[in-house]
């Protein structure tokens, strides 16, 4: 014990301060989005990306292993470092640059889709993908390649992104494009953090005329009429969503209701604002009655089977009124980002949290697989709470998830009773999905095994993603929960 | 009523911690002893394995080295498969002649005390609110209820690690977690031997069986009891009146 041992030499947020070999950055019980997963790790909160390199090289020194956190939006473990260090850079979130003629934008990782459409609205421009939070940072949708509902349309967030800077473990910076490191382009973007730290991303957004979108709901009776509809919108709708009803068997199995989407263009309907300004982006202050703040309580009175019955039957047939299938205009944001809006409202599904799966399926046997997954649900008793259908198609990403076909989102509440019926689901779930030829994508995960990877990727696809690991990260120093989960 | 299948003893190598993590291996815990005096560890541990096999280990570590509680913490949790309860029994009381001003002596009372305490309930309590299970126990005492002219730095230490155990229960109670303030009176012990003017003294085995037992119903309270009643006669004192008593 010596006397300087308080001394503050180094940066007390990630150096220790007295030559010990351990690092005295704060420790965080972080958890998923989905609150189903939680863990301690220590976390620091770089000042600018000049830090980074001198992050890596400390973790390195006290022996901790580094994971990149966003805005957090992930279900599962994806954002997660056990026993490590979290390297938090949604606090660099300043706007570079912003060129409004051609509607690009040079941003800093932590600049959440918010930030940015909030910058490029006025001057007509929307983000050409976006989740469905406007939380998530651009970083982290470059990480995970995110689908928007536009994903058969206009491809994933990566196909949006022209450029970036990448610091890698080692501490280089590299600047990637489609022409200058293209491998490593493609294989950050859709890299789930793992190949270095994205510090400065240009994007190029997309063209809106005005704020506001039509949205015309389509009820469909039954599961292959929900295709059916979709597959007839597919080629000009600019945004097409089905939700399931998973409690429905039977003939009304896949019940649900299909959204299409479309950008309202300027002068289509005389007189109407354009609502090209933050403040024409409006949004509901009511829900189910309840000031938006507090209607996560009324939910949870309803996360059980006969509450969602209820809650799924009277949104299905809500679908019909005034007039039944009748569109309506609603704001881009309240259309892209209406759970935002409901604060807490995963609060609903309890003290266990939840977990989302999320099987893509090739077209070709989508609608038979998505009917043995609703069913194989139903036979366990666990049917999904939330089911959304979207359209997916391939890109050129090195670990993409997407493919030709579809994807169904599923959240389920986790339970002390039933995590371990939701496991051996799950597993039926992956199952069935890989022998398929599906996928899975790990911004929702939370469930996949060490052995699920190679089959969702091939051998080949992950084969040339370890080198590139071994050629950036040596001492593979990035590591998340979920790499470490799955052996990745 | 909380079953304990493992649990850490900060400060096991005598005294009170002593016969904490004594009783605990006679009830089928898994415990790991923690403290400076390697010998002293040893010579407990291998009493404890020849009733328990395996069911205690030892970690020589000093809690002024604040760094290494984490990493020690770490180690003791993979040794023992798990951990359901902490125990912060380390302590020093120094004595403190009339006119003696003493830094070195308060230091390492605050240090031990209340510095190390935080060093090992912060990754603790991280641990416990992560998976919504767990207890965490200080030894604090009658002592940190008024500040007394004999022990400056030792009732300092106590009245605050009181505080921070209030604190850190109001913080993690909500995650189902935990946290017991024990606060002894008087306990035959290597801290009180020689000492003077000691009343209702009880034997180190008995604090620990009142600790143990307010620990299973997570419940904080006096050791024993009474000096509840102590207590609440000492903080009604005037401080004009407290200074011109003999205590
Ligand atoms: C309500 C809701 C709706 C959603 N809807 C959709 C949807 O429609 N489509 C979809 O595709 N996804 C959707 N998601 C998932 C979400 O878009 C992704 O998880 C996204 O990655 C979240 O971004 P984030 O900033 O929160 O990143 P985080 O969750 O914090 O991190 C995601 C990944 O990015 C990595 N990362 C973070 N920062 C960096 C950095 N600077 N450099 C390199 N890697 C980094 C992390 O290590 C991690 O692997 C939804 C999520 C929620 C909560
Ligand atoms: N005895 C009483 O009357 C009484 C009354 C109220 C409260 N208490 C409290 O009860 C607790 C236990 O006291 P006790 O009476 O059992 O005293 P004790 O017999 O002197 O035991 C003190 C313990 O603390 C450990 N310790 C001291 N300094 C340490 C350091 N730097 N690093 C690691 N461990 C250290 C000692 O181990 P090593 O020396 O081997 O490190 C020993 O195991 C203390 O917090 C005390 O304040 C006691």
């Amino acid at each position: 014990m010596t006397s300087d041992h308080m001394d503050g030499r180094g940066d007390p947020r990630f150096e220790s301060g007295d030559g010990h070999d351990g690092m005295d950055a704060p420790l965080r019980v972080s958890e998923g989005w989905g609150r189903a997963v939680r863990s301690v790790s220590r976390y620091v909160v770089p000042r600018s990306a000049d830090e980074l390199a001198e992050i890596f090289a400390a973790a390195s020194r006290a022996g901790l292993k580094v994971a990149l956190h966003g805005g957090g939006n992930s279900y599962g473990d994806a954002a997660l470092n056990e026993g490590g260090l979290l390297v938090d850079t949604s606090v660099l979130r300043k706007i570079l640059a912003w060129d409004s003629s051609r509607g690009t934008a040079t941003v800093e990782p932590g600049v959440t889709i918010e930030d940015l459409w909030r910058r490029a609205i006025a001057n007509g421009y929307w983000p050409a993908v976006v989740p469905g939070t406007q939380f998530a940072t651009v970083a982290g949708c470059a990480a995970m390649n995110i689908h928007g509902k536009n994903n058969f349309r206009v491809g994933p967030f990566g196909d949006h992104v022209e450029s970036f800077e990448l610091v890698t473990p080692r501490g280089e910076r590299l600047f990637c494009s489609r022409t200058e490191r293209a491998k490593l382009f493609h294989a950050a973007i859709s890299g789930f953090g793992q190949l270095g730290v994205f510090t400065k991303i240009t994007l190029r957004l997309k063209r809106v005329e005005t704020g506001l979108v039509r949205v015309r709901p389509m009820r469909a009776d039954s599961l292959s009429e929900c295709f059916d509809r979709f597959e007839e919108n597919l080629d000009d709708a600019d945004y097409l969503v089905g939700w399931i009803d998973c409690l429905k068997s039977g003939r009304d199995l896949g019940r649900g209701v299909l959204h299409r989407a479309d950008h309202v263009r300027a002068g289509e309907i005389p007189g109407l604002p354009l609502a090209l300004d933050a403040n024409g982006q409006s949004l509901p202050t009511h829900i189910l009655g309840l000031p938006k703040s507090e209607a996560w309580r009324a939910l949870r009175l309803l996360m059980n089977h006969s509450g969602m019955r209820f809650l799924n039957a009277a949104k299905f047939h809500a679908a019909a009124f005034p007039q039944a299938d009748a569109p309506y205009l609603q704001s881009l944001i309240a259309f892209s980002f209406l759970l935002d809006y409901l604060p807490g409202w995963k609060r609903a599904y309890g003290p266990g949290g939840l977990v989302q799966v999320q099987p893509f399926v090739p077209h070709a046997v989508a609608r038979d697989v998505i009917r043995e997954i609703l069913e194989r649900c139903q036979a366990r008793g666990l049917p999904s709470y939330l089911g959304v259908l979207k359209r997916h198609r391939v890109d050129p990403f090195l670990l993409t998830h997407a493919l030709e076909g579809w994807s169904l989102a599923m959240d389920f509440r986790v339970t002390d009773g039933n995590r371990a019926a939701l496991r051996a689901l799950a597993d039926e779930i992956t199952d069935l999905t890989l022998a398929a030829g599906g996928k899975f994508y790990f911004a929702k995960d939370q469930m996949l095994r060490p052995s699920d990877p190679g089959r969702i990727f091939g051998a080949a696809p992950l084969a040339e993603f370890a080198r590139i690991k071994r050629e950036l990260d040596p001492e593979s120093l990035l590591q998340s929960q979920l790499a470490r989960r799955l052996h990745l | 009523m909380k079953i304990f299948r493992t649990a850490i003893v900060v400060g096991a190598s005598s005294g009170i911690g002593e016969a904490i993590a004594r009783q605990l291996v006679v009830q089928g815990t898994r415990v790991a002893l923690v403290a400076r005096r390697e010998d002293e560890l040893t010579r407990l541990a291998s009493e404890l394995n020849a009733v328990h096999p395996n069911g205690a280990m030892t970690f020589v570590h000093d809690v002024r080295d604040f760094a290494s509680a984490p990493k020690v913490l770490d180690q003791a949790v993979a040794a023992l498969g798990g951990l359901d309860i902490l125990f912060y029994a380390a302590g020093v009381m120094h004595l403190i002649a009339e006119s003696e001003y003493a830094f070195a002596k308060d230091r390492e009372t605050i240090e031990v005390n209340l510095l190390g305490a935080m060093a090992w309930m912060n990754p603790t309590a991280a641990r416990f609110e992560s998976v919504r299970a767990g207890t965490i126990v200080g030894l604090s005492s009658i002592a940190g209820e008024r500040g007394r002219r004999g022990n400056p730095a030792y009732t300092t230490s106590k009245a605050a690690l009181t505080t921070y155990l209030e604190a850190l229960r109001n913080r993690v109670s909500r995650y189902g977690v935990s946290v017991v303030t024990v606060k002894p009176g008087y306990v035959d012990t290597a801290m009180t031997r020689g000492l003077r003017g000691l009343f209702w003294l009880i034997s180190a085995e008995e604090a620990a069986r009142q600790t143990l037992a307010l620990a299973r119903r997570g419940r904080s309270g006096f050791v024993p009891r009474r000096w509840g009643l102590v207590a609440l006669v000492l903080r009604m004192i005037p401080s004009w009146l407290f200074r011109r008593l003999n205590v």
